[in-house]
């Protein structure tokens, strides 16, 4: 099978060229992967092309770049399921990343970032003779967040750290729910506060590009909402994250269906007034365009039977 | 063809404008819609940060309303697309999960078969219209309009909730409607990205930055309008676009249009009627680039 690798060159060593293209035009066979092809273009065609891998196996978490715009393991990705119509692949390094060279992406930020959470136990009180004993049942829900290979693909592809450099991100935070969830771990209610403070999981906006890109299913975002409902069961809701979610529940439970006019209200706080004053501008210029939700608030019919589903389903939890 | 339509909150809602473009489109391509009065918000993945069986029992009830009325539902929204989606597949992968939503259900008198179909309009138009007969209904090419798409996270992500599978001609449907609409599609980076709503009450410095990154990288290739199925993404990109371009320190003016708009604008509806005077951001420039009906 023919195939055209598209591949982004940097060096940084190099004054004559910034980040640029490069085309490779190769022969693989069938069952190559990206890495496969990489591989071959480095050994047979360019030997200057800089990237990184170790296992061959997605297990090592070494080879994580974009493929097509999204990042993958190369080493799981069969060439011939992302080959284009015309052939071409374009490979990339990671993105959020500072790039070292080509391919190879420096990783000492998401470490950083994983170190922060304190990504060790932190048990209380005696410590046993022997182990410290979990039951069974009590782990199961960490086993596909301890799936994580720290290969940093939800990292690349993350639309909060796009914008924000000091979000902590998807990796590390699903390594938080990791600790926060295991029963042998004392310190769940400092970590909610630790990690509820700005750039934490408040941050997330839930975009899942994290849950889509990552290659073993640890589903990172949904650890993070799993952070955010124990952060609001642990009282940690002074903050516009938790508000914000505490008051469309209260406002769907009220009438069937959200009030867009109280849900900033509520979330801000009435006597908000820097934040709500903030909001004039642009409430302004949407009633002089006619594009406001109604100032009387309809409930939907039958919304008596949506607050019971709400008590019924609330009280079991 | 005949819909149970799920409208969403945003719809009657920061969009008014929304409905009744939806609304006359579908009147016009021989969409017939009973709405969906008394079905309840989707949590659009808010409610479900805090209880996500909660979530699912409000949509699960929802859907055994449409299964009562032997119709698949239409939404006009990625979030209530994608919420609905993803509380579709929870419930279809476990049965023990739904039937205990079941019991819950049972209190009014409504089962949940697990058999409903929630679709979009955006794939009701590719899949169920068909682009050659949407195409008979064009009357008012938009030629020479560079539009670039925005999907919003929810009906593109995760993909094995949304059927991607079964259908793969989802991965670029808001494309293709904007190529038979006679318009030229704008690629760029940002079009499956997030538009930042969901964080504008909690870090607006973010979500803004979102809103800046997406419409000046559009308006850089060249983009007239942008067009998306999602009234949220539309709040963020239009209202939130002066903010943006105040962030940047320039102007960006790039109109935002609503899935059912742009399509009404080819088919040489009323601009009034799909309410393109309710924006933000001024679409009249764009307008007077269509040779659309008094």
């Amino acid at each position: 099978m023919e195939v055209s690798l598209n591949v982004k060159r940097f060096d940084p060593e190099s004054n004559a060229q910034g980040p640029h293209f490069q085309e490779y035009n190769l022969d693989v066979e069938e069952y190559f992967t990206v890495l496969d092809a990489l591989i071959k273009v480095r050994e047979e065609m360019d030997g200057s092309l800089a990237l990184r891998c170790s296992c061959r196996a997605s297990i090592c978490g070494s080879c994580s770049m974009r493929v097509n715009g999204h990042a993958k393991l190369v080493c799981k990705t069969k060439v011939r399921d992302v080959v284009n119509h015309d052939h071409r692949v374009t490979v990339e390094p990671m993105n959020n990343l500072p790039v070292v060279k080509d391919l190879v992406t420096d990783m000492e930020p998401f470490w950083d970032k994983v170190r922060a959470i304190q990504p060790w136990l932190q048990p209380y009180g005696t410590v046993p003779e022997k182990e410290y004993i979990a039951p069974n049942e009590t782990m199961l829900h960490l086993a596909g967040v301890m799936s994580c290979i720290m290969c940093g693909a939800c990292v690349s592809d993350c639309t909060a750290l796009e914008v924000d450099k000091n979000f902590i991100g998807p990796a590390a935070l699903a390594k938080a729910y990791r600790f926060v969830g295991d029963p042998r771990d004392d310190a769940g209610i400092d970590r909610l506060r630790m990690y509820g403070q700005s750039g934490g999981i408040w941050d997330c906006t839930r975009c899942m590009e994290c849950v889509q890109v990552c290659p073993k299913g640890v589903a990172p975002m949904e650890r993070i909402m799993g952070l955010r409902d124990k952060a609001i069961e642990a009282g940690l809701s002074n903050n516009n994250g938790a508000r914000h979610t505490e008051a469309f529940s209260e406002l769907v439970k009220h009438s069937g269906r959200l009030d867009e006019l109280r849900l900033p209200i509520k979330t801000f706080g009435i006597f908000n007034f820097p934040a709500l004053i903030g909001l004039l501008p642009v409430g302004l210029r949407a009633l002089r365009k006619g594009k406001m939700p109604p100032i009387i608030h309809k409930s939907i019919p039958g919304v008596e039977r949506v607050r019971r589903i709400f008590e019924k389903v609330e009280s079991k939890k | 063809m005949k819909y149970a339509f799920f409208p969403g909150c945003v719809s009657r809602g920061g969009c008014p404008e929304l409905y009744p473009a939806a609304v006359s489109v579908c009147e016009r391509l021989g969409i017939e819609l009973e709405v969906m009065e008394g079905a309840a918000c989707t949590g659009a993945g808010v409610l479900q940060e805090k209880n996500q069986r909660l979530g699912d029992t409000l949509n699960a009830r929802t859907f055994a309303m449409a299964e009562a009325m032997g119709l698949p539902i239409m939404t006009i929204c990625s979030t209530c697309q994608g919420t609905m989606s993803q509380a579709h597949k929870r419930l279809a992968d476990d049965c023990a999960y739904m039937a205990e939503i079941n019991q819950v259900l049972a209190e009014e008198g409504l089962e949940y078969k697990g058999e409903v179909v929630v679709k979009h309009l955006l794939w009701i138009l590719v899949e169920d219209i068909g682009l050659d007969n949407l195409r008979s209904y064009i009357t008012t090419p938009l030629a020479g309009l560079k539009v670039a798409p925005f999907y919003g996270c929810y009906i593109i992500r995760p993909t094995g909730a949304l059927g991607f599978e079964e259908h793969p001609e989802r991965e670029d449907s808001l494309e293709k409607i904007i190529e038979i609409l006679g318009a030229e599609v704008v690629q760029y980076a940002g079009k499956t990205r997030c538009c930042g709503f969901p964080i504008l009450t909690i870090n607006e410095r973010n979500s803004v930055a979102m809103v800046a990154n997406h419409t000046l990288d559009a308006k850089g290739l060249g983009a007239d309008a942008m067009v998306t199925p999602c009234p949220l993404c539309h709040l963020n990109l239009d209202g939130f676009q002066p903010k943006a371009a105040a962030q940047r320190r320039t102007t960006i003016d790039l109109p935002i249009l609503h899935l059912p708009q742009v399509v009404g604008l080819a088919m040489g509806m009323d601009p009034k009627v799909m309410g393109l005077n309710r924006h933000i951001m001024s679409t009249k420039k764009l307008l007077s680039r269509v040779a659309v009906e008094a």
